[in-house]
């Protein structure tokens, strides 16, 4: 048989390269998900049950604060479900859930592994949405993900609600319509942590910014140095690290040959975790600059990591969303919950996770349906309290929950293995406000919400 | 100056892992002429033998003390180590020094996993292509981290160094510089230290003993030294048992420099290949001098002025490109690394 007269054989020539490239071109445009016409709303639920989407890290660096991110979730729906003690439902200003699922449908649940990776994340969403036919997505403990997983759950018509993002693009220019963040971001971190930056080390400061070189790191970076700028600190420089650093000893061994006399470590996780040590380890702590006590600042704490570094971290500030020694009725509600049913107190990943799943169940009951955009309008401009951090509102313009930030420091002698952190200062939610079009979230439209339909 | 300085030593010390890994999986090729993927992994089980000899330390009687309470407000349960509860000070100093002591269990339990790897699974694959060597080792490599994850978590696990080694040396003093002109942590002049001291020895055995002798006629002709009579698989197994034990105890005292995790191995596994790329496939001393070289050039390349430079030339963020960077220069004006001899890898 001549190769010439099979059609699988045909010669490939300049035209038909083009042709093909042109059809790839298309098809590669068109959206990723082809929504169903039969239902009002993308995956809405027919039967007795609606499916949620948990995508957390079960692989990768951020496993373990992944695997805390599911205990939530999973107390969370059992909550829902009439299930357990109800935890913070019991506590919650809004009593539209009654523990019968959302809208009287049973909740139940499929998980995806983000590893962290933004593709991966995508991935797994989609399969999510598309295989198992989840209503909302939640997780995810980058803001890289988060910001990869908005965009997906935007394009699909499905509502995102973040776990634990922390830079300012979630809100800021990478903000959509679908999306929502209860999780605090970086501008508020520096807000609440320079008043007390300044009350502990003074004005007259010098600061050096070791920075992880992604989205995080960099509007970590802005809002920190801005802030404590405007409170006399001068910043003697910003450097970017790699974010798969592991040993950080060259960069800071550059530090001790200028004059800064403060190290803000922009880092988080097992980068956090190795630039403290290393910090630590070449004296840092120890050294008087400029005739003041050399210190370190870690802007973004999370307990569960902050392990890795054990007794590095003690005396060092920081911020973090949420801590399980709060002593208001719903934290205590939820710690309850949860430690009793895992024997260890939740993280701030957990809580932001459960508080979003509870969020989303309730804007669902309010709004009498699944439908993303009337979901979306429920949780525009909802104000709240009794889930752990005081009254809180989430502000329709870039659905960014405001509410009081903690500031925090590592305990000098903690009486056991969680009790890591301290609570130095409640930072009231008007401290930390700023407007919707402040400059370093600018650049970015919220655009419609898609039902998928 | 000083701070140049500064960049030659935080490179040799940088250095010393890569050299202790490289050397090992040299090692390995030279001998069995398998590409082992698994060799990070090995450095990272021999990190965790510290860990675990951590933790078996820190097992703890627990009492409860009415007067304080936990997160749920019941008693607190206040946990004392049973060796510091049995023995007092000698119990605490015991586990202040958990981590060179984690030397004398891991070279055991290296030298055992390494033969069980070598004679269990790396030999089936002799024969086989390298693609095929690569893809089972790699394997193994994922198997043995997600075996640890399972058991420790993903977290990194601090494993601190002996109080006496805490603090940081005045170098600068010693070479004439003003006083905390140079200063560096003596852990890792430590790491250093003994970096050197397991690459002599490594050296001088396969240089000064008969076992020595005949693995490297080995590795130079295998079939003439098997036509003698010596039954050179044999030593080779115990060479893989050695470069396994190699890798081990430089996890082991790698561990107070960075809190070890189940993934530290494949941190540093790319960077060994290149490493031994460099100095030459199955060159020691090149992957040595490589493993050294490589490191200072790292630590140079992550200088601010350095990388001002760079960006002014439109190359960013050369710290995280510097090694590759390198690699492909060597290798395009050496084809066969620093060091490497002709007809190694290649056909």
């Amino acid at each position: 048989m001549s190769s010439d007269k099979n059609p699988l054989h045909t010669p490939l020539t300049r035209r038909s390269m083009l042709k093909a490239s042109a059809a790839s071109a298309v098809v590669g445009a068109a959206p990723m998900i082809i929504p169903s016409t039969a239902h009002a709303y993308l995956n809405e639920p027919k039967g007795a049950n609606v499916t949620l989407g948990f995508n957390v890290p079960q692989s990768g660096p951020y496993a373990d604060e992944g695997a805390d991110e599911l205990r939530a979730y999973e107390l969370a729906v059992e909550h829902l479900n009439g299930g357990g003690d109800g935890g913070m439902m019991n506590t919650f200003s809004s009593k539209a859930l009654k523990g019968n699922g959302i809208l009287g449908k049973k909740v139940t649940y499929v998980t995806g592994d983000t590893q962290t990776k933004s593709d991966a994340a995508r991935s797994s969403a989609k399969s999510m949405i598309e295989k198992d036919g989840a209503v909302m997505i939640t997780g995810g403990s980058s803001s890289g993900v988060a910001i990869a997983v908005q965009g997906l759950c935007q394009e699909a018509g499905v509502i995102f609600m973040a776990g634990l993002t922390h830079s300012n693009d979630t809100t800021g220019k990478d903000k959509k319509a679908n999306g929502f963040r209860h999780f605090f971001n970086g501008y508020m971190s520096a807000a609440a942590l320079a008043p007390v930056l300044e009350k502990n080390y003074g004005s007259d400061r010098k600061a050096y910014h070791l920075t992880a070189d992604y989205t995080w790191g960099w509007t970590q970076e802005e809002s920190i140095a801005a802030a404590t700028e405007a409170k006399g600190w001068e910043t003697v420089e910003k450097v970017r690290t790699p974010l798969a650093s592991t040993d950080f000893s060259s960069y800071i061994g550059q530090v001790l040959k200028t004059d800064a006399d403060v190290l803000v470590l922009n880092h988080y996780g097992g980068n956090m975790v190795n630039s403290l040590t290393n910090a630590v380890q070449f004296g840092l702590r120890d050294k008087m600059v400029n005739g003041k006590q050399f210190e370190i600042i870690v802007p973004l704490y999370s307990r569960l990591m902050a392990s890795g570094a054990g007794k590095n971290v003690k005396g060092i500030f920081g911020s973090t969303n949420w801590h399980w020694s709060l002593q208001d009725e719903g934290s205590k509600a939820f710690v309850k919950s949860f430690g009793e049913k895992y024997g260890f107190p939740p993280s701030q990943a957990a809580h932001t996770c459960y508080v979003q799943t509870l969020l989303y169940a309730d804007a669902c009951e309010r709004a009498g349906s699944f439908d993303p955009c009337a979901v979306g309008a429920a949780l525009e401009g909802f104000d709240f309290d009794g889930l752990g951090n005081g009254p809180t509102s989430y502000r329709a313009e870039d659905h960014q929950c405001f509410k009081d930030v903690l500031v925090v420091k590592g305990k000098e002698n903690p009486s056991t293995e969680f009790d890591l952190l301290e609570v130095v200062e409640v930072t009231p939610r008007a401290q930390v406000e700023y407007a919707p079009d402040h400059p370093m979230f600018a650049g970015g439209d919220l655009g419609k919400c898609n039902t998928g339909a | 100056m000083d701070a140049v300085l500064l960049q030659v030593l935080n490179g040799l010390d940088k250095g010393s892992a890569y050299a202790l890994i490289a050397l090992g999986l040299t090692l390995i090729f030279g001998t069995l002429g398998v590409v082992n993927f698994a060799h990070g992994a090995l450095f990272m089980i021999g990190a965790f033998c510290a860990v675990t000899l951590n933790k078996i330390f820190e097992i703890s009687a627990i009492t409860i003390d009415p007067t304080k309470t936990d997160f749920l407000g019941k008693p607190l349960q206040v946990k004392t180590p049973y060796l510091e509860k049995w023995f007092g000070d000698f119990g605490l100093a015991v586990m202040d020094w958990s981590v060179p002591l984690a030397i004398i269990i891991s070279i055991p339990i290296m030298m055992l996993f390494g033969y069980i790897m070598e004679r269990g699974l790396i030999r089936h694959f002799y024969k086989r292509p390298h693609a095929d060597q690569i893809l089972v080792t790699f394997g193994l490599a994922i198997v043995l981290q997600e075996i640890i994850k399972a058991f420790y978590g993903a977290n990194p696990i601090q494993t601190p160094a002996p109080s006496a080694f805490v603090g940081t040396l005045d170098i600068g003093v010693y070479l004439g510089f003003a006083q905390n002109a140079i200063t560096y942590p003596y852990w890792r002049l430590v790491y250093f230290a003994f970096a050197c001291l397991v690459i002599f020895a490594v050296f001088a055995f396969l240089r000064f003993t008969t076992f020595g002798m005949v693995v490297r006629a080995g590795m130079a002709d295998r079939e003439t030294v098997g036509l003698l009579g010596i039954n050179i698989n044999k030593k080779f197994t115990i060479m893989f048992a050695l470069a396994a034990c190699v890798a081990g105890v430089a996890g082991v005292m790698y561990t107070p420099i960075n809190s070890p995790n189940y993934h530290m191995g494949m941190d540093f596994l790319v960077l060994s290949f290149v490493v031994v790329v460099v100095g030459g496939m199955g060159s020691l001393p090149g992957a040595v001098l490589a493993g050294f070289l490589l490191g200072i050039l790292e630590s140079f390349a992550s200088m601010n002025v350095v990388k001002q430079f760079f960006e002014t030339i439109f190359i960013p963020s050369i710290d995280q490109i510097v090694i590759y960077l390198v690699a492909v220069i060597v290798l395009l004006v050496r084809p066969r690394g620093l060091l490497g001899h002709k007809g190694v890898m290649e056909d």
